[in-house]
């Protein structure tokens, strides 16, 4: 049996396609309403309300968790002070990338970190080298239901049951309370639009969902599955583990594994030389970025869109473009001449509504990786593999200015 | 004293979508252009305005489908702030609670459709799939300039020929199905794929938008097609709404012309158009201020751009014996509706989701048949078609929170009245709407806060569409393609060198598409580069 968030009793009668699926062990939505359209747009348009408790958690407290912090994660978490989070990620000493998440620093000394798959294991073990009890690191999974609040009006939602976000800046974190339960209010997502995610008392959970979905009413305040969500990530340009890379832990071979220089997050490194950490992995990434010897880097890709509408309907067909979101691999060649001269693969694929073009998220090898490099993408048209025209791009795809202004009482 | 004229490329006259589109182009090649729109905001028939407080009222045209790909990508539209949000639903009710509600999911349609019947299930299936076939078929001769048949010049010969190949060339029931468009009425071809009425209520309501037909008129074929060739998402025959209603859509079109390097000027209603020698030399405002240029683009609907903006005695008589007897016979109004809360559909108490699209009030085709026998009489229909949306259910920037704007398209609202005139009939088409509304959501009237009521004197008197017609001339076949506006002059130049017509009464037509400002614009380039 799977098991079910804190939200299930509300999101359960909500969802009208009946369809679930599973999310690490979770009973979670994909999709609410027929129309996957119409939750996607929930997030740029007016304002989305998201599950995301199957998230794992974990608690540090006190100089011992901030020196495991320190030790384990790869970018300064020095620099995330109280009332800060901070996207990050964990290595092996090979500096190959075990995970990434969000850690805050919700009070003195007191963090949570969020992570897609357990790691309670691998920060343990780090723990008792360093002669720590084991209590530094905790897990409250369970203690916790979090929710994702996000788009255009997320702020007239959200600041009709909290002062916490008048302002909040991003990826700034506050405690509050909403409809008397005690909650950590952060200026954080996965869709790169305006919003706040909530962390919420397992028990508390149905009050705060029931005022969340009451201060949404006026603003079409709309619950929304997984897929939208994946939807929106791609084109905030955000990775997805198991999807854009997999955990270094349970490779098989090194081909499976990516640096975070690799993943396109050498911007975690920039101010290195003032970090004076030994985090672990730290000695494989310096000489990665001193010997520039990473053997690619993630990048955004867009199709050309009129290439692709003529490879369809050359063939006398539509081109897909509705609601298509893959998962699968979509293998890129370099340009001219050369017949099946692979260069690299698009992970993400997104025919993009709102940007109104075919987008993914690929590995390229360096020298084709400056914005602008034209590759050739395989597409199938009615079974056949067709070639198209893609240009590598700079991620985010799509960031509006709301992402990041300062909200505090104006109207969105 | 007289100050030296100011001088420009390209004076646009109307900043209408197709103004504003002809604009960016030729801005975007680098021409100095100016549009000129005589109300105080761009638009034309696609704006916005808060009538009252917090609430958002799209005066004229309300929803999306046609606007060209290739605008949107080659005037980066999305940067400037396009969006266009999906319709969720389509609600058709009836009069005894009978109603059809579809929605995204195609089975779950079918089940939806099959309520009434079962083949009529299939049979829509059948009908979208033969009617996005030929879609597609026509789509690229949407997007390109129409050949003129009365040319002798080998190019134009040559084109007409790959047209008449290409057309040889598609399968014979795409070819079949396109024949019956052009030839028979909506409620005839849906004859053949539904049998139920409601149903078939549901289908036939594209044939009529807009337009002085009934759906058993010949004529409503190819205005239902017309309705048909636009898309969202790739999702044939779609419609979706833009953030803020239309006028969102021709802010971002403002935008667009600006980011090139055009201007634009509101407030600046062109007098005439400058000519001599059969040059172009520019426009005189109503203010009498003169501005020139060596291309004047008239945005305007074809009365205005041939009988007004220039002298027609100087034009060839040919041309103006057709433009007089092009249709425009406008036959549609909009009334508009503050409202204080969502109406309520008996059956249906509490699902606030079946307003996140058009409702399409007429329920059948007799229902519409005998609306039309008002306006054949010539008086509104008493009974009127409705093509409404509630477009705050689905965009919370639309309204004041909790309250909603309702938009609605009134068939049929003849821009003749056989007695007394609009000025004094707008208050009773009020009337009849509202009541018409109060019949299928008992309670409508105590919901309305505030009306708005556009008449064809209106939509002519605002913005200067002749007779009120939306698309600026009737979708008939007569007046399409090769004939839009005129056999000879359906490439966007007129008789006078420089001058060149944009608007919705040249190819492709009306409906927001954008396609006439983007063709003219590429023939204008074009004939700048010869």
């Amino acid at each position: 049996m799977p098991k079910t968030t804190p939200f299930h009793s509300r999101v359960e009668p909500l969802n009208q396609t009946g369809i679930w699926k599973h999310w690490y062990g979770y009973l979670v939505a994909p999709q609410y309403q027929y129309s996957l359209n119409a939750e996607y747009y929930a997030i740029r348009n007016s304002v989305s309300l998201l599950d995301t408790s199957p998230l794992f958690k974990y608690r540090f407290a006190g100089d011992r968790g901030r020196a495991l912090l320190e030790r384990v994660l790869a970018r300064d978490v020095g620099a995330c002070r109280v009332g800060r989070a901070q996207y990050t990620c964990w290595c092996d000493e090979r500096g190959f990338v075990i995970q990434d998440g969000v850690v805050m620093q919700v009070a003195e000394g007191e963090y949570r970190l969020t992570s897609a798959e357990p790691t309670l294991r691998h920060f343990r073990s780090v723990t008792r080298q360093m002669g720590f009890p084991d209590d530094t690191v905790e897990e409250i999974s369970d203690d916790f239901g979090i929710l994702a609040l996000q788009g255009p009006h997320a702020y007239d939602v959200i600041s009709r049951l909290t002062e916490a976000a008048s302002p909040l800046k991003y990826f700034g974190v506050a405690q509050s309370t909403v409809a008397s339960c005690e909650v950590t209010v952060s200026r954080t997502g996965y869709t790169g639009d305006l919003g706040y995610e909530l962390w919420i008392r397992s028990e508390d959970a149905e009050t705060v969902w029931d005022a969340l979905a009451a201060a949404g009413k006026d603003y079409n305040l709309t619950p929304i599955g997984t897929s939208a969500m994946k939807m929106a990530r791609v084109e905030a340009g955000l990775l997805l583990l198991g999807v854009d890379f997999n955990t270094s832990r349970y490779a098989w071979v090194d081909a499976q594994r990516e640096t975070p220089i690799e993943l396109g997050w050498s911007w975690m490194f920039r101010k290195l030389d003032e970090d004076p950490r030994d985090f672990i992995g730290r000695r494989a990434i310096e000489a990665e970025i001193a010997n520039r010897t990473s053997r690619w880097n993630t990048v955004g890709l867009a199709v050309d869109w009129h290439a692709y509408e003529c490879a369809f309907t050359e063939s006398g067909i539509i081109p897909p473009m509705h609601e298509l979101y893959t998962e699968s691999t979509m293998s890129l060649y370099r340009r001219g001449g050369k017949q099946w001269d692979y260069a690299g693969y698009a992970s993400s694929f997104l025919a993009s509504t709102l940007l109104r073009r075919p987008i993914g998220i690929a590995k390229l090898p360096l020298d084709l990786t400056e914005e602008g490099s034209e590759v050739d993408a395989e597409i199938t048209v009615i079974r056949q593999p067709k070639y198209i025209l893609a240009r590598v791009e700079r991620l985010p795809f799509f960031n509006p200015p709301r992402k990041t202004a300062l909200m505090n009482g104006g109207a969105s | 004293m007289t100050a030296k004229p100011e001088r420009f490329d390209a004076i646009v006259v109307g900043g209408g979508h197709n103004g504003l589109v002809n604009g960016a182009y030729l801005s975007r090649a680098g021409l100095k252009t100016l549009v000129l729109e005589r109300r105080h905001v761009v638009g034309g028939a696609a704006v916005t305005e808060e009538l009252v407080p917090g609430f958002r009222f799209t005066t004229f045209s309300y929803a999306l489908s046609l606007v060209r790909p290739d605008i949107v990508q080659d005037l980066d539209l999305v940067k400037h702030g396009m969006l266009v949000h999906p319709l969720v639903n389509t609600f058709h009710p009836g009069l005894d609670g009978e109603h059809i509600l579809l929605g995204a999911d195609a089975h779950a349609n079918y089940h939806e459709i099959a309520r009434h019947s079962v083949e009529d299930a299939e049979g829509a299936k059948d009908l979208s799939h033969r009617v996005a076939r030929v879609c597609r078929a026509l789509k690229p001769w949407m997007d390109r300039i129409p050949p003129n048949v009365l040319s002798s010049d080998p190019a134009e010969i040559a084109e007409l020929a790959e047209l008449r190949d290409y057309m040889t060339g598609l399968d014979s029931e795409v070819r079949e199905m396109m024949e019956r468009f052009v030839t028979a009425s909506a409620g005839e071809i849906l004859d053949e794929y539904l049998d139920h009425e409601l149903v078939k209520g549901l289908f036939v309501s594209s044939g009529i938008i807009g337009s002085k037909v009934s759906p058993r008129d010949r004529e409503s074929g190819l205005v239902w097609l017309f309705h048909k060739m636009g898309d969202f998402d790739g999702q044939p025959g779609a419609w979706g709404f833009h953030k803020n209603g239309n006028g969102g859509f021709t802010q971002v079109l403002a935008r667009a012309v600006e980011a090139f390097g055009g201007t634009i000027r509101t407030n600046a209603g062109v007098e005439r158009v400058l000519y001599d020698d059969g040059h172009a030399r520019g426009v005189e405002l109503e203010d009498g201020t003169r501005l020139e240029a060596e291309v004047v683009v008239s945005a305007l609907d074809p009365r205005q751009t041939f009988m007004r903006l220039v002298d027609p005695s100087d034009l060839p008589a040919d041309l103006v014996s057709h433009l007089e007897a092009y249709k425009f016979q406008g036959s549609a109004a909009k009334v508009n509706f503050a409202l204080s809360g969502l109406p309520r559909f008996p059956g249906l108490d509490g699902r606030e989701d079946i307003y996140q699209g058009f409702t399409n009030i007429g329920p059948t085709i007799p229902y519409l048949e005998e609306a039309f026998a008002d306006c054949r009489a010539g008086r509104f229909s008493r009974r009127p078609f409705l093509d409404s949306c509630i477009q705050s259910t689905i965009d919370p920037d639309m309204s004041p929170p909790g309250k909603h704007i309702m938009s609605c398209f009134v068939m049929y609202a003849p821009y003749h009245l056989a007695q007394g005139d609009w000025d004094t009939e707008r208050s009773n088409l009020g009337d009849t709407v509202q009541e018409t509304l109060e019949e299928f959501f008992p309670g409508f009237g105590d919901l309305v806060l505030h009306r708005e009521i556009v008449t064809p004197l209106d939509i002519e008197r605002l913005i200067g569409l002749t007779e009120g017609n939306i698309f600026a001339g009737e979708l008939f076949e007569s007046q399409l393609f090769f004939n839009r506006p005129a056999p000879g002059w359906n490439q966007y130049r007129t008789p006078i060198e420089g001058y060149y017509q944009c608007g919705s009464g040249t190819h492709p037509g009306g409906c927001v598409s954008g396609g006439p400002g983007r063709l003219a614009a590429l023939r204008i380039l074009d004939d700048r580069r010869r």
